[in-house]
């Protein structure tokens, strides 16, 4: 569906942009349709600005990124729009992403206007209330509402449905639940799931281990810019053998064990010049060193 | 007894009129204990900790009394609360990277808050030193910036700042939820370290990640709308819960190797009562699956084992 070709970004520094910084590092990964696929970093890994290069709300310095596969990394006004079409995105902050002067359900009227100016307004009521259930909400008891009025959940709820109003084919979900409350979080979790089941794609941003695993198709380990291991997340998370992994999974709070209980299965090889960002020289080549588990080694 | 609280009741004063965010709330903590304080948001665990430290208004003191180490405290007393802060009661306020100031260097910082407090900064000289060392930080950065510093040693700045003084109690409102999993693990074995040294007495950790204060702490207090919902052993909290909130709250919660596919978990349907006007009796009966007609009455807070307590009317039934 979507692909990351060598994706790059670099940011200017210092005075007169002389230095740069790499804060995507040649990411090449496919997101294939029907498929959950967890980014997992800590912050300022570059796992925001991945997302925000496929929204197209930071510019692709190299590299390619191809939605159905066409280079989408140029496109402008009108191609623009009809990417958005298909691929939108639900961001951390639900109170800040609705503008409080309005009804929340403004975000609906706005799709509305912008692409499909020509569908009658009954038509379109029922679609919307349609896809309102569909996320889970009942749309007497959330319709009319300004944004205060509404939970976190709610509201992160109407942000997919909004979503969903378009022919949305890829969803960028970045941390769409870190500010929720424990009880609400997994629900809106399940809602993900749920939807990847009717074919949606979603690139499920997040910095904790336990979510991506709980619903992820693929897991992608970033750090310092670039991934260091992906595959099937329970060959990644049970077998994982990057030295920033394990280091990872071993400070992971867990429930059933205490932090000195945890003892990561131990490495059958030794691997050598896995790639370590800022440090190797080479470029980083993924290996598959077992069936849909692949990490970087430095060439 | 380090802190003993009683029926204290922290209410705020709104347009519309009281939210009655802490709503009687018993609490003894013993010596050398850290209690993990959980729950939504609104729950009302962070205006516990706050009330202990710094009571303004919008918030009020409605009831109840809290002694420290035998001392009544006058947390109602903005100014004569002075004398406790940062020598009794510290907090690790949750950004520790906008805790110091950015114009000044940090040895600079750290002297002009002990002098604050009519202590000569040579006293203290050699314990803050030692203290770098157990927190794994060089005497150097006293004469850096706090911009110089990643957000995992202003951290521990400020934690060692905190603790400068020995306090008795140590409150810590939320300091691990900002940062990532590897510094989070660092950040919460040094105040088990800093108990374990004696640095500190006892410890209110407060988080709403249930799964750190299983790590760290002995005990866990569940609050649900301004109350106590349950409050007993870390253990017995996370693997034998007897309030339905915690028993639901607990399993909700994804770890490592639980999948959507094959073990959907499901959250709590619903959203917790509004504190202005709250309604009369378990305030959990509206999103409870047990609820029946006694829930319309206030639940007692039962001892169902020594040291576990549970306000629920089918606390006991419930344990199976």
């Amino acid at each position: 569906m979507i692909e990351l070709v060598q994706a790059t970004k670099e940011y200017r520094t210092g005075a007169f942009g002389k230095g740069k910084l790499k804060a995507v590092d040649q990411v090449s990964f496919p997101l294939n349709p029907g498929e959950i696929c967890s980014l997992i970093g800590e912050s300022g890994s570059g796992k925001t600005t991945i997302g925000k290069m496929i929204l197209r709300l930071t510019d692709i310095s190299f590299g390619k990124i191809l939605f159905q596969g066409k280079d989408i990394s140029h496109h402008r006004g009108k191609a623009l729009k009809e990417y958005y079409r298909y691929v939108q995105g639900v961001f951390q902050d639900p109170f800040s992403s609705f503008n409080p002067i309005f009804k929340a359900d403004r975000v609906f009227s706005m799709i509305k206007r912008e692409f499909f100016p020509h569908e009658k307004e009954t038509q379109w009521k029922e679609k919307r209330d349609a896809c309102l259930r569909s996320v889970g909400l009942n749309p007497p008891e959330v319709l009319n509402k300004f944004p205060h009025q509404l939970s976190g959940g709610q509201l992160q709820r109407f942000l997919i449905a909004r979503a969903l109003l378009l022919d949305v084919k890829v969803l960028v979900a970045d941390e769409i639940i870190s500010m929720l409350d424990a009880s609400t979080r997994i629900d809106v979790l399940n809602l993900l799931g749920m939807l990847k089941k009717k074919g949606l794609s979603v690139l499920f941003i997040t910095h904790d281990l336990s979510l991506g695993y709980y619903i992820s198709d693929k897991a992608l380990i970033m750090y310092k810019g670039a991934i260091v291991e992906m595959g099937r997340p329970e060959k990644v998370f049970f077998n994982p053998i990057h030295p920033y992994t394990r280091n990872l999974l071993s400070s992971v709070p867990r429930l059933d064990k205490k932090w000195d209980d945890v003892v990561l299965p131990s490495l059958s090889v030794v691997y050598e010049n896995l790639y370590i960002p800022e440090k190797s020289k080479g470029n980083l080549v993924f290996q598959e060193i077992e069936p849909d588990h692949f990490v970087a080694f430095s060439q | 007894m380090s802190l003993k609280m009683v029926e204290l009741k922290v209410h705020y004063k709104t347009i519309r009129g009281m939210v009655q965010a802490l709503d009687g709330m018993t609490l003894d903590l013993p010596d050398g204990e850290i209690i993990g304080l959980a729950g939504e948001s609104g729950c009302g665990k962070s205006t516990l900790s706050n009330a202990l430290i710094l009571l303004k208004p919008p918030m009020e003191l409605v009831g109840g009394h809290v002694e420290l180490d035998g001392t009544p405290l006058p947390i109602g007393e903005f100014l004569q609360m002075r004398a406790f802060r940062y020598k009794h009661i510290s907090i690790i306020p949750q950004y520790a990277m906008n805790a110091m100031n950015p114009t000044v260097k940090i040895g600079r910082f750290i002297r002009s808050i002990i002098e604050s407090r009519g202590i000569s900064f040579s006293k203290v000289m050699n314990a803050l030193y030692s203290r770098f060392e157990i927190v794994g930080l060089s005497k150097k950065i006293l004469d850096l910036y706090p911009i110089e510093l990643s957000g995992g040693m202003k951290q521990r700045v400020v934690m060692v700042i905190a603790t400068l003084l020995n306090p008795s109690l140590l409150l810590a409102d939320e300091i691990t939820s900002a940062l990532d999993v590897s510094t989070q693990k660092a950040v919460a074995k040094l105040i088990v370290e800093f108990r374990n040294q004696g640095f500190v007495k006892s410890v209110i950790f407060v988080t709403h990640d249930v799964s750190v204060l299983y790590q760290i702490a002995d005990r866990i207090l569940i609050m649900y709308a301004g109350k106590l919902a349950e409050l007993g052993p870390t253990e017995s909290i996370i693997n034998q819960p007897c309030h339905p909130y915690t028993k639901l709250l607990v399993s909700s919660m994804p770890e490592v190797g639980v999948t959507y596919e094959k073990t959907p978990l499901y959250g709590i349907p619903g959203q917790p009562p509004l504190l202005l006007n709250p309604p009369k009796g378990c305030r959990f009966k509206e999103r409870c699956p047990l609820a029946y007609e006694q829930c319309s009455e206030e639940p007692p807070i039962e001892e169902i084992q020594p040291g576990h307590q549970v306000a629920c009317w089918k606390a006991r039934e419930t344990d199976d």
